[in-house]
């Protein structure tokens, strides 16, 4: 397990090294000087040659790019071009609220997602499989951020149950926290509810139609012992890998979410910093994004083994 | 003598396409809908019933009535004619990106899956970099560096879609590139690139088509994300997502201002889906869910 978890992560060192050369570009890509951008358009030729040479901006690139990677290695993204903070303890300041708000949504996306794709796969061909079928492709058309509104509308303006915005912290008080994130995490959850459905369904169809499920069936195995038991148990082994992969889609989305329920988490963080144009900050989100993903599709390429007794790390 | 079997089959498969396609009512549904509002996008300065820009004080934020059917923003323009215009600005950044990136995308597939050996672990290690950054994430990313624009807007989802079309394209290549019609094309003659394009391209088209309709999707989708966060198109041109922006902050006062452009976005997104769906089970029916 150690040796494949290695080679694994000796893999992804390339591909980790491409991701870094892009964001690194992404910043030289900018219009203008990141000096005047810091000290604004008033700054006197001097300040400007002084703060380039600071920042090394009168180095080589690959100088540049190198000592930028030495930075990373020691977990410096730099600081921030608003306040002169740290810009990684800035994202270490607001992910956890942003995985509180994913985590909440891969709950609502199971809720939904389970019965559902059980149902649909039970039943093809029927109308309850097209409308799930339909309903799930809805799900994956629907703009979050128009459902969002539709939400606040319906549970806020009108029935006024729930705040339509604002957040308290899971530690200052859990239940105003969790009944704040309702609204959000529902919002969040649908579309990944809709893509796990399809594949569940899928997964679960192609599970059904093995000859160890009808030798369970034949065997005398009740129906819902051989729903449980025998085909949703493999029939998870790919959705899991989905969930895992909706992450990408659900640190995306929060972006959008986080702004309409005014949550001040990674989403709003980035957004707040493309309007300010603080470049570091934004470099190091969309670097620390990839890493996320990264780290959960390796999570997952783990856990695949305690799952699926068929895999072997070889 | 060769031509006419080799063909006849061809043809004969693709009227099969079409007559599962036309079989499909929700994929045909998806067609339907994309057909008008491609039109209503072309025709919008004909068919529109006023100036998307003409502001009416007289009428603020009116509700839907026999003057304007959709009704009126807190300036007083007529919702239904800024929907209209609204299509052109979604369906030409849906189109035109995606075009962008089928072209682009295709070309990287083509010679990783065709070429191999280290161009092919070079575009391979690119597109795995570029799949890892979070579609809407690196979306917003480059369309604010490159700045709040109709043109940047495309050429940001343009770029992140790209890596899509690639990794279709490579695999489709490899698949491709064992039959025996890629060697009997190379045993007759055909050099790299004719056999590449004349013989491996047109038999990977069925699945660059649905990964088309699919992305097109995805980038009207994207594109109206970056506008409701106010970094796409801008003001006073009408966009759906800005529409939408806008409309939040009328929800006590006029909450039917969300309504059109709202449902007009899923609307859209459902029929590029459902087409492609559609296309997908005619094209690939191997693919076909039960």
């Amino acid at each position: 397990m150690l040796i494949f978890a290695a080679r694994r992560l000796l893999a992804t060192i390339p591909t980790l090294l491409v991701v870094t050369l892009l964001v690194f570009s992404l910043v030289r890509l900018l219009p203008g000087d990141p000096a005047r951008l810091q000290l604004g358009e008033e700054a006197t030729p001097q300040a400007l040659t002084e703060l380039r040479h600071q920042m090394g901006l009168d180095r080589p690139v690959a100088a540049q790019y190198a000592s930028w990677l030495g930075d990373l290695g020691r977990l410096d993204l730099g600081k921030s071009l608003q306040d002169h903070t740290s810009v990684a303890g800035l994202i270490a300041q607001k992910l956890p609220t942003t995985f509180e708000l994913a985590l909440l949504s891969l709950l609502v996306a199971v809720a939904l997602a389970l019965p559902a794709g059980i149902v649909s796969a039970l039943m093809p061909g029927s109308v309850t499989d097209r409308l799930v079928t339909l309903l799930a492709l809805s799900g994956i058309s629907l703009p979050s951020f128009f459902l969002g509104i539709l939400l606040v509308y319906a549970f806020s303006v009108n029935l006024a149950w729930i705040p339509a915005s604002g957040y308290v912290g899971l530690s200052e008080n859990a239940g105003l926290n969790l009944k704040l994130m309702i609204l959000p995490a529902v919002t969040l959850g649908v579309g990944s509810a809709a893509v796990l459905t399809r594949f569940l369904r899928s997964s679960l169809l192609e599970v059904l139609s093995q000859d160890y499920v009808r030798t369970a069936r034949a065997k005398g195995v009740a129906g819902r012992l051989v729903i449980v038991k025998h085909a949703l148990r493999n029939a998870l082994i790919p959705v899991i890998t989905v969930l895992g992969l909706q992450l990408g889609g659900l640190l995306g989305g929060a972006v959008v979410t986080e702004q309409i329920f005014s949550i001040p988490g990674f989403g709003r963080l980035l957004v707040d910093a493309v309007f300010t144009r603080d470049l570091p900050v934004i470099q190091g989100m969309v670097l620390t994004s990839a890493a996320l993903v990264f780290l959960v599709s390796f999570l997952i390429d783990l856990a695949y083994g305690a799952i699926d007794p068929r895999v072997r790390y070889g | 003598m060769t031509a006419v079997p080799l063909v006849a089959p061809a043809r004969r498969e693709r009227s099969k396409a079409f007559r599962r396609f036309t079989a499909n009512r929700l994929g045909v549904f998806g067609l339907i809908v994309v057909v008008l509002l491609s039109l209503v996008a072309l025709l919008a300065p004909a068919v529109a019933p006023f100036d998307p820009a003409k502001q009416d004080f007289s009428a603020l934020l009116q509700p839907a009535g026999a003057a304007h059917w959709l009704g009126t923003d807190e300036l007083g323009r007529d919702t239904l004619t800024r929907v209209m215009y609204g299509a052109r600005i979604s369906l030409s950044a849906g189109l035109v990106s995606v075009a962008l990136a089928l072209l682009a995308g295709t070309l990287l597939g083509l010679i990783a899956g065709f070429v191999g050996g280290w161009l092919d672990e070079l575009i391979g290690r690119f597109i795995d970099a570029l799949l890892a950054f979070p579609f809407l994430i690196l979306a917003i990313t480059l369309a604010a560096i490159l700045g709040p624009s109709l043109q940047n807007t495309m050429l940001a989802i343009a770029i992140v879609t790209t890596p899509a079309f690639a990794r279709v394209t490579r695999a489709q290549v490899l698949a491709q590139r064992e039959l025996e019609y890629v060697q009997a094309a190379g045993a007759l003659g055909a050099g790299r690139w004719r056999t590449l394009l004349r013989h491996i391209l047109p038999n990977i088209s069925g699945a660059l088509i649905v990964q088309t309709s699919l992305a097109i999707a995805e980038a009207v989708l994207a594109e109206s994300t970056l506008s409701f966060l106010g970094l796409g198109v801008q003001p006073p041109t009408p966009s759906w997502g800005s529409m939408l922006n806008t409309a939040r902050g009328y929800l006590q006062t006029a909450p039917w201002l969300a309504l059109a452009p709202g449902v007009i976005i899923f609307v859209t997104v459902l029929a590029f889906n459902l087409l492609g769906d559609g296309l997908r089970d005619a094209l690939d029916p191997r693919s076909r869910t039960k």
